[in-house]
């Protein structure tokens, strides 16, 4: 499967994967045919794990932001059995860029939420590129009630630049259905899995970031705004996006250090875009296990342990002492 | 930004983190206080100073009596922690908690100026250590625990400290059966030299308030100009009553990045309290000399 284009340190990788397709099609190969096709296969699995063992956060960023990787209706796909889209907010109508609905999971029944940026332009254009209004927030916090009652386990796919910026989306409270969003979340009675499967833009990823376990894909990212925002403000140009996102220490591997997030989930060499299947047999391996986890546990643990797992993030100095 | 590839040519940020340039003290568009040098907490010094919504040359001591509001338009200026403290509580009985809590910086992060470097300059020209002030205090009689941000310090941004500030004012409050008043002034949101551990601290706080709010807490958010991004997605929106200061800009996306996204002027008096209040989501827009007794009056209507 072929990467983005304009990612520099993927070319290399696109040449030597064009060239083993060359020496696949030759269908009567010599000895020493058989000997070139294994040797740059192994050539382009040393590369491939050279180049994705040194992406930078910048580097990731623009991973995260493949159009080719998988997104929420893959995940739909690929993960889960069975899904039943739930439209209504009872309120305005039905976000596009947030969707919610049944699914099932390894036979297990669940409420998935997740955003989804659209495949096509036609279709990335009605989910305003994954950015989700106040309505997608509403239908959401509507669907985890909704699970809590009924005693099912909620499974959050995050997927967001950010929610939308624009006139509509503030006439109807963007900022309060954002922070009723994060306090329903963090007293539902009923397990909460988040996964950040490419972009986790600020309050937008936040929104149905709340959970018992909070994880990131390898080569997903989270941060506190985008890369491009902060640069603006704090370089006084977009075009310093790479410094921002190195200085912002986005990339799953610093987020799980700082103590921000739980688990990071493996991808496959070279990045979930280079095989969906393997991506998403990892994530539902995740899923399941963790939901089988939580469980067990009794409700009220549950509640208790998601507050204090938030409780404790944050770094500061107390009383002068480090 | 809502586009993958070709990204838009200007502004993009999703504004949690600061949407408007956290330029030195004053936030120049955010909290336009007045021209003249600024020195110490973004409050002019000199005889006079200048309205920035009229225009009209006021004598700073009468704007400094009537709590830093414009004696010709009403515009309701800039007003620091330690001044809110001292108008909305009564006197002497500010009992001011976590003072010790020091920001850290756990991103070592360095834009144009090191974060290190910035909140020490900060401390020492707001007299601030961070951009929180939360405590114990009176207001009528009635005690109650009490939380402020001021938006000369890192443009009032939400960090760790602020964050744990804040949430232990909200923990305390539901053992002690208080009622929390916080007064926002935060144009920066959540902090962006913090990293995800700003964002987080949105979590953490709304996560307290949900605790309080099933304890029988009553909470009482009071917005002022600037109150944006992920400060405005967290506490202050989730107050049981919202209360903004008249003209105050209030929202989540910064008005510089929507109009760079949509490419359009923005409606007049857009992200104002007044437009907020129009829109359902302010319970009252209260005048600063008004705000003692009006919170009073709302804690005895609550019976706490
Ligand atoms: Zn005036």
């Amino acid at each position: 499967m072929s990467a983005g284009p304009g990612l520099e340190f993927e070319q290399p990788l696109q040449t030597l994967e064009a060239e083993v397709r060359r020496l696949e099609t030759d269908a009567e190969k010599t000895p020493q045919q058989h000997e070139e096709l294994r040797a740059t296969k192994r050539r382009l699995a040393d590369k491939t794990r050279e180049v994705y063992a040194g992406l930078d956060a910048w580097d990731t960023v623009r991973v995260a932001r493949l159009q080719d990787r998988p997104k929420f209706t893959d995940y739909v796909e690929l993960v889960f059995d069975e899904f039943v889209e739930l439209h209504g907010d009872k309120f305005y109508g039905d976000d596009r860029a947030l969707r919610t609905g049944f699914a099932k999971l390894d036979g297990m029944k669940v409420m998935l939420v997740g955003h989804h940026k659209g495949k096509t332009f036609k279709e990335r254009t009605e989910c305003y590129f994954g950015c989700a209004h106040p309505e997608g927030y509403r239908k959401s916090m509507s669907k985890m009630k909704m699970a809590a009652k009924y005693g099912m386990p909620i499974v959050c796919l995050i997927d967001t630049p950010g929610a939308y910026p624009g006139i509509g989306a503030e006439e109807r409270g963007q900022a309060q259905v954002i922070a009723e969003s994060m306090l329903l979340m963090s007293k539902l009675p009923t397990p909460i899995i988040c996964v950040v499967i490419g972009e986790g833009g600020s309050g937008g990823a936040l929104g149905i970031g709340v959970g018992d376990r909070v994880a990131v894909l390898e080569h997903a990212y989270y941060s506190v705004i985008s890369p491009e925002g902060c640069a603006g403000i704090l370089w006084k140009s977009h075009d310093f996006a790479d410094k921002a996102a190195r200085a912002l220490q986005l990339t799953s591997k610093r987020l799980q250090e700082l103590g921000a997030i739980d688990d990071v989930i493996e991808e496959p060499l070279g990045g979930a875009h280079r095989d969906h299947y393997q991506m998403a047999a990892r994530l539902k391996q995740y899923l399941v296990k963790q939901l089988r986890e939580l469980s067990e546990k009794p409700k009220d643990q549950l509640v208790a342990d998601r507050y204090e797992k938030f409780r404790k993030i944050g770094q500061f100095l107390d009383g002068g002492a480090a | 930004m809502c586009r993958e590839s070709p990204l838009p040519p200007i502004p993009t940020a999703m504004s949690i983190g600061q949407s408007i340039p956290p330029t030195a003290a004053t936030p120049e568009e955010a909290a336009p206080v007045a021209a003249t040098p600024r020195p110490k907490r973004g409050v002019p010094s000199g005889l006079w100073l200048r309205c920035d919504e009229c225009g009209e040359t006021v004598f700073r001591k009468e704007v400094e009596q009537l709590m830093s509001v414009c004696p010709v338009c009403g515009r309701h200026m800039y007003l620091s922690a330690r001044d809110r403290v001292k108008f909305v509580l009564d006197e002497g009985t500010f009992d001011e908690w976590d003072a010790d809590l020091m920001p850290a910086d756990p991103l070592k992060f360095a834009d144009k100026k090191p974060y290190a470097e910035r909140v020490v300059a900060e401390q020492k020209r707001t007299g601030l250590n961070d951009a929180a002030l939360t405590g114990a205090g009176m207001i009528r009689g009635r005690r109650v625990a009490f939380g402020v941000t001021d938006s000369a310090f890192i443009m009032g941004s939400m960090g760790s400290v602020v964050g744990e500030r804040l949430t232990r004012l909200v923990e305390r409050a539901t053992e002690q059966n208080l009622p929390v008043v916080i007064v926002s002034g935060s144009g920066g949101g959540a902090r962006m030299h913090e990293g995800i551990l700003s964002l987080m601290q949105m979590a953490k706080v709304s996560a307290a308030l949900a605790r309080y709010g099933e304890a029988g807490g009553l909470f009482i958010s009071v917005l002022t100009n600037p109150t944006m991004g992920g400060v405005a997605a967290s506490f202050a929106s989730l107050g049981d009553l919202v209360f903004a200061e008249p003209k105050a800009l209030i929202g989540f996306a910064g008005p510089r990045t929507i109009k760079a996204t949509l490419r359009t002027e923005l409606p007049e008096g857009f992200q104002t309290s007044e437009f907020l209040l129009e829109h359902g989501y302010i319970d009252r827009i209260v005048r600063r000399s008004d705000l003692k007794s009006e919170i009073a009056r709302t804690i005895d209507y609550c019976g706490k």
